[in-house]
């Protein structure tokens, strides 16, 4: 049976094997007791790192450009669906159904601005791209510091000023206080709902890639002059990859903002170095390998937390275990050597042909 | 043979994933046995959250210290009801998702009672989560309001309003001006917080704000600007609630544009005197709100900046005094409470959210000082004013 199967399916099974795995062994660790306080909550932002981690493997490796906006789409994913849950907390009472809206909500808004930056940024080319998409995560973050958007009994009110110009009722409530971002987002991320996510979002991408319109995207990834001059529309595939990124960015901000009860816009949770970090969980894990992105992003978010032992060194070892990975995966000397002494690599090489 | 290794592969990765979950797992179990050992060894486990690494890192630095002497005066004298303290402090790198891993962190180790987190909205997060665990929790420098929102949160400094409005207080009620301008920083929590308060107060007390201008983090470097709106509008004073760092260049620029109105800040502004090449006449006359002064003549203030310059080199600024006064308030309301190690957490907490009601301390940020049960703290703020490249507390 196994052997009849396709490599890809096998390589899917593979992937989403994994995750169900993973899920099953934590489940089976909490029930019984053994998992600590610290891993039980590490496993949402899990989720969503890895979620992350995948859906900047489609616009990186899949479409071969590189973003380094991601964050600024987790971050508009957050704070719409965060503004969401805080609006209707009153009228949806049944925390899982808002929470499937709130998740609505964050993928919409983050794939309308994906397709509104997407328009004039997949223009450009390269290092030209990377900054542009750098230059708006920072817009995004900075648009958000000074949003003030306020409630009361004569409606919404909104301001870009302070939140005194908001001109509040006495029963007034702040939303989106700028700088202060959203307190008070109920808590209805969990693990379960987490893994869910992540299996669609590895539907959704690994179907995108084996369909035609994957086909067209790589195409366009590894020659562009030949695949336009077979009609394929460069924009148009450029940008379907690029908002499907976003979107699923989006969703891994909603995720992200209704684990934590505060949310806000530092340059430390949604600037260009948690961009960068995103980044580098799919460069670690593989350009264009989508299952090495899952590891990657869970490897390299409980690394630091696992370091803690260490006090003040920690982030000094962590950056150092960092470079030592990067060299381990991609120095071409340290290939050479997996593929001398590991074998593991050329066997399988040899098998494929 | 590809099959074969497909599937050894496979398995060894989810081998690994369970190994190290497991192994996870085990230290949580280890740790927690441990704890449940020391706490019937009589140890009480206080934790401390702040940041140690990255931008913020000078605040979390300087509670962790000022915790640190506390305890070991205290250990050193015996200890709360005789039982020794333990306190161990994590690192939350000044991010909310942070600095929730570095509380369950402590959880696992067996934390009963948290001193922290030491910043504004980290302090927010990891409020939710002590509420659910109904943990003790006392905030040495959250100032934001929420920080405190739930029954069994208490804070040691002034609250972002609070400060606000003293400020406009004293301004109005000491006839310092009428027309004032405002310069703060709008990406800080602290800053506009304290902006908005003083602008609400301002129009009670007949204070007129002749321009409001905002920077960022991103912009902290040029304040002319702001400083010529602030000219231009002709006020008297101008009302800095922001961090030295900045300030210090506000100063200093305001000097080169022959602009000389009175400057007044916030407990931010303590330690301005330390900055490294600036030159300490541009702060002449500088007031500010500040709960602490290494300069006081008073005894219990001079105590403790003497120990902790021996003990850490530098001078105490207003985090590390916060600190110290926090642990000493539970250590008093622990006191008071009768707590003894071996209760849960969550019996703990409940005596203790009685017991800090009931106390008074004379600390080093405040004499008599004393909680309700809304989580504030009563004292008096102090304005400093420098005089002659030192500080002066203005009576």
């Amino acid at each position: 049976m196994w052997k009849k199967l396709e490599k890809r399916t096998k390589s899917n099974i593979i992937t989403y094997g994994m995750v169900i795995v993973a899920y099953i062994v934590v489940q089976g660790l909490m029930m019984t007791g053994n998992l600590s306080s610290l891993m039980q909550g590490l496993l949402v932002p899990l989720c969503a790192y890895v979620i992350l981690a995948v859906s900047l493997n489609l616009v990186v490796g899949i479409s071969g450009e590189l973003s380094l906006g991601h964050a600024g789409f987790m971050c508009v994913g957050a704070f719409s669906s965060a503004f969401f849950s805080k609006c209707t907390q009153a009228a949806i009472t049944n925390s899982g159904l808002r929470f499937f809206l709130a998740i609505l909500i964050g993928a919409a808004v983050a794939a309308v601005f994906g397709i509104l930056i997407g328009i004039p940024v997949l223009r450009l080319r390269g290092d030209y791209l990377a900054i542009v998409t750098l230059a708006f995560g920072e817009i995004i973050k900075n648009l958000i510091n000074v949003l003030y958007i306020g409630r009361d009994s004569n409606g919404m009110h909104f301001s870009m000023k302070d939140s005194m110009s908001l001109n509040l009722e006495a029963d007034g409530e702040i939303l989106i206080n700028g700088a202060k971002g959203i307190t008070g987002t109920p808590k209805d991320s969990n693990f379960t709902i987490g893994v869910i996510l992540i299996l669609i979002t590895l539907v959704i991408v690994l179907n995108l890639i084996h369909s035609r319109d994957g086909r067209a995207i790589m195409a366009i990834r590894d020659n562009r002059i030949a695949a336009e001059s077979i009609g394929i529309s460069i924009t148009k595939y450029k940008l379907m990859a690029f908002t499907v990124s976003a979107s699923l960015a989006g969703v891994a901000g909603v995720l992200y903002a209704h684990n934590l009860s505060t949310l806000t816009a530092l340059p430390k949770n949604f600037g260009y170095n948690q961009s960068i970090m995103i980044l580098v969980f799919v460069v670690l894990g593989g350009i264009g390998n989508i299952r090495g992105s899952i590891i990657a992003a869970v490897l390299l978010t409980m690394l630091p937390e696992l370091l803690r032992g260490l006090n003040d060194y920690r982030m000094l070892i962590y950056a150092i275990v960092l470079i030592i990975m990067m060299l381990f995966n991609w120095a071409p000397k340290a290939i050479e050597w997996r593929e001398k002494h590991l074998k593991f690599k050329r066997h399988k090489e040899k098998e494929a042909q | 043979m590809k099959n074969f290794k497909k599937a050894a592969s496979l398995l060894l990765a989810s081998a690994l994933m369970v190994t190290s979950f497991a192994a996870c797992g085990d230290k949580a179990s280890d740790s927690s046995a441990e704890g449940e050992a020391t706490a019937s060894e009589d140890t009480f486990k206080i934790g401390g959250i702040g940041p140690i690494t990255g931008a913020a890192a000078v605040y979390g630095k300087a509670v962790e210290n000022g915790a640190k002497l506390a305890v070991d005066e205290i250990n050193a004298e015996g200890g709360i009801n005789g039982k020794q303290i333990e306190f161990k402090f994590e690192d939350d790198e000044h991010d909310a998702e942070k600095s929730v891993n570095a509380y369950n962190t402590l959880k696992d180790w067996g934390m009963q009672m948290l001193l922290g987190s030491v910043t504004s909205n980290p302090c927010i997060a990891v409020a939710e989560e002590t509420k659910n665990d109904n943990m003790f929790q006392l905030t040495p420098s959250g100032t934001a309001v929420e920080c405190v929102q739930y029954e069994n949160a208490f804070r040691v400094c002034f609250s972002d309003p609070t400060q606000g409005t003293e400020c406009a207080k004293y301004i109005s009620e000491n006839g310092l001006a009428t027309k004032v301008a405002v310069i703060y920083d709008s990406s800080d929590v602290y800053s506009s917080g304290i902006y908005e308060a003083f602008a609400a107060e301002a129009k009670n007390d007949g204070i007129e704000i002749v321009s409001a201008e905002a920077f960022t983090a991103d912009s902290n470097k040029d304040f002319s600007v702001q400083i010529q709106k602030a000219k231009d509008a002709g006020a008297e004073l101008v009302f800095l609630p922001f961090y030295y760092t900045e300030a210090s260049l506000v100063l200093q620029q305001a000097a080169g544009m022959n602009y000389s109105p009175i400057f007044f800040g916030c407990d931010g502004m303590d330690g301005i005197l330390d900055v490294e090449g600036f030159d300490a006449s541009y702060a002449d006359n500088l007031m500010f709100l500040s709960p602490f002064t290494p300069t006081s003549t008073d005894e219990a203030i001079q105590t403790f900046v003497t120990s902790f310059k021996d003990a850490y080199g530098e001078t105490p600024n207003q985090f590390a005094a916060d600190a110290y006064d926090g642990i000493y308030a539970i250590k008093a309301a622990a006191e008071k409470a009768e707590l003894t190690p071996d209760m849960s957490v969550s019996d703990m907490c409940d005596a203790m959210k009685t017991a800090m009601t009931e106390i008074s301390i004379d600390g080093v940020t405040a004499k008599g000082l004393t909680w309700d049960a809304s989580g504030e703290p009563s004292k008096a703020p102090m304005v400093v004013k420098i005089a002659n490249g030192d500080y002066a507390v203005v009576e």
